[in-house]
């Protein structure tokens, strides 16, 4: 079976962000994999564990994202593509989806795992606009994957529980990041990395063409802030007694 | 006059309030189509009337309910045709932003996405997004046609202005090969005695309380106050708690009287689905933890002992009343 799993790099969630004068995110601080994808690719290895196959990476982004690719290299993942071209510089979510899916058509996958969301954008969009443009199928939310012969079925998050859904493959599966917690990557893994191809592709090597984007940035402001309120400090009583004294105010008790 | 489509999602034959809050902005900006597939969208048309659809369109065909997404999408592309309205909203929901995604990708027209407002500037579609963990607001402009918005839950509140709409059968026009992501069983859990999306109080623990063994004390606070218990995603993510109790952007929105967040730090993931509370108590051990900046009030110290004792308190003051 052919996996692949989409990855992106993203800035450090646990580092603290700025803004560049121009009210984009600064792109010069710490890096990592996304662990929302890091969580795609244990789940793609464990599916190529069961039934044999491989697992190949497809990233879109600049030359620094190899830092992201190796990490999940060093997981496991066969072998990578990484899409990179000055071109896709601020492209929107049409041009990634189109450019992601150029790369990952190439591959003819059986099945292709996503995040349901990046840590950084958190719009979602992309897994399935992918899937419309592959030609897939889609499942998403997924908590749970299992495959048997050519189906595919996933545990789907629903507001109350989960539904159980499933698709003939080749199919797109978006697994969120309670899925299955991402294995380390042992000192072999990380030296074998090194040696695993990562293969890079612009768009005149996809044959695309990158349209103006669809939505642009017209601005951005402070958003309408909250007034903080009281901090105070417990010290074993005043800390309840100032929540009773909000709850009573609210005439919630 | 600026035509607009609301994706009225159906769940289970049930119309879902999303449709609705979408209806409340949609008439103050142009003229309404509404469309509900599925079995129920002749009697969801009804209420959509009231709310301000001039047209309904439906198709009962139960495929819309069977499969994910490629149905919807079929129908939605062909209905369009040959005259797209200016602006499609979709609710930012698990369901809607599937077919919103696929629309968008078979458009080739790109769509914005986690909105919360839309207008029209200049007879273009512009929406306001948070942005910078919710510390700024980025506004974006639509280039193509048709525009694609997708908007937060609860951005808007539902009201009715009376109405009639006129109920149209459209084709379901579904594909021969999408009928493939199919819902073959549907299971409930974590089933909460309050709804939380509709608790006057939420109390929401996160990665402060330490582990899932003691997620029981937001449980018991929750349930004192008559609340509902809510958590971050971090610790759905962990495993301690069922998705259905996720309180953020990837899960419920919330505006109760009020939140109490304990051992939350307050990522934009989780800021963004509880901001509209009306009072916001925090519990931290950390005073510079971000959700103490829109705290009106905020504990600094263990939610640990608190809790317990905030639930004692509760429970001593109902029994002298």
């Amino acid at each position: 079976m052919k996996i692949v799993v989409t990855v992106k790099q993203v800035p450090d969630p646990n580092s603290p962000q700025r803004l560049d004068a121009d009210n984009t995110i600064a792109r010069d601080g710490d890096v990592v994999l996304d662990p929302g994808d890091a969580c795609g690719v244990e789940i793609g290895l464990r599916l190529k564990e069961a039934h044999g196959g491989e697992v190949v990476l497809v990233s879109m982004g600049p030359e620094r994202a190899r830092e992201a690719i190796r990490k999940a290299l060093s997981m496991g993942a066969d072998r990578a593509v990484l899409v990179t071209d000055p071109a896709l510089e601020g492209a929107d979510v049409n041009t990634t989806a189109r450019a992601l899916a150029a790369a990952i058509g190439s591959e003819s996958p059986d099945l292709v795992v996503c995040a349901t969301e990046s840590y950084d954008g958190s719009t979602g969009m992309v897994p399935p606009m992918l899937a419309e443009v592959l030609g897939l199928p889609q499942l998403t939310f997924a908590n749970h994957v299992e495959v048997n012969g050519s189906t595919v079925s996933v545990h789907r998050q629903t507001e109350d529980g989960y539904q159980v859904v499933e698709a003939p493959m080749p199919a797109l599966v978006a697994v969120t990041a309670g899925i299955a917690e991402p294995r380390y990557a042992s000192l072999r893994g990380i030296m074998a990395a090194r040696n695993k191809e990562v293969r890079t592709v612009g768009v005149a090597d996809l044959g695309l063409e990158v349209p103006a984007p669809a939505e642009t940035v017209e601005g951005v402001e402070d958003a309408p802030s909250r007034q903080q309120g009281e901090i105070v400090e417990d010290d074993g009583a005043s800390g309840v007694e100032r929540i009773m004294a909000l709850l009573q105010a609210a005439k919630v008790i | 006059m600026a035509r607009i489509l609301v994706y009225a999602e159906l769940d289970r034959g049930r119309l879902a309030p999303i449709g609705l809050e979408l209806l409340a902005r949609a008439r103050e900006l142009g003229e309404v189509e509404a469309v509900a597939l599925g079995p129920g969208g002749a009697e969801a048309a009804v209420t959509l009337g009231r709310h301000g659809a001039r047209r309904v369109l439906v198709n009962p065909d139960p495929a819309f309910q069977e499969y994910l997404a490629e149905p919807a999408t079929d129908c939605l592309a062909a209905l369009i045709q040959p005259e797209p309205p200016d602006l499609i909203l979709f609710g930012f929901t698990s369901d809607s932003r599937e077919v919103a995604g696929r629309l968008a990708g078979r458009l080739g027209v790109g769509l914005i996405s986690n909105a919360m407002d839309v207008e029209f500037r200049d007879g273009t579609v512009v929406a306001r997004i948070p942005y910078f963990g919710g510390a700024k607001v980025a506004t974006y402009r639509a280039n193509a046609r048709p525009a694609i918005v997708l908007i937060r839950p609860k951005s808007f509140e539902p009201s009715e202005v009376g109405g009639e709409a006129e109920v149209v059968e459209v084709a379901a026009a579904i594909g021969e090969n999408s009928r493939r992501s199919r819902i073959v069983d549907r299971r409930v859990e974590g089933q909460e005695k309050v709804k939380l999306e509709e608790a006057e109080i939420v109390v929401s623990g996160g990665r402060g309380l330490g582990g899932p063994e003691n997620f029981h004390l937001v449980e018991e606070l929750a349930e004192v106050l008559g609340g509902a218990a809510g958590a971050s995603r971090a610790i759905v993510d962990a495993g301690w708690v069922p998705y259905a109790l996720q309180v953020g952007q990837t899960g419920k929105t919330v505006r109760p009287s009020v939140y109490i967040a304990a051992g939350i730090s307050g990522a934009m993931q989780h800021t963004v689905g509880m901001k509209g509370s009306r009072m916001i108590v925090a519990i931290n051990k950390d005073p510079d933890a971000p959700i103490m900046r829109i705290a009106d009030l905020g504990v600094v110290g263990d939610a640990l002992k608190i809790l317990p004792r905030l639930t004692e308190a509760v429970k001593a003051r109902r029994q002298g009343s």
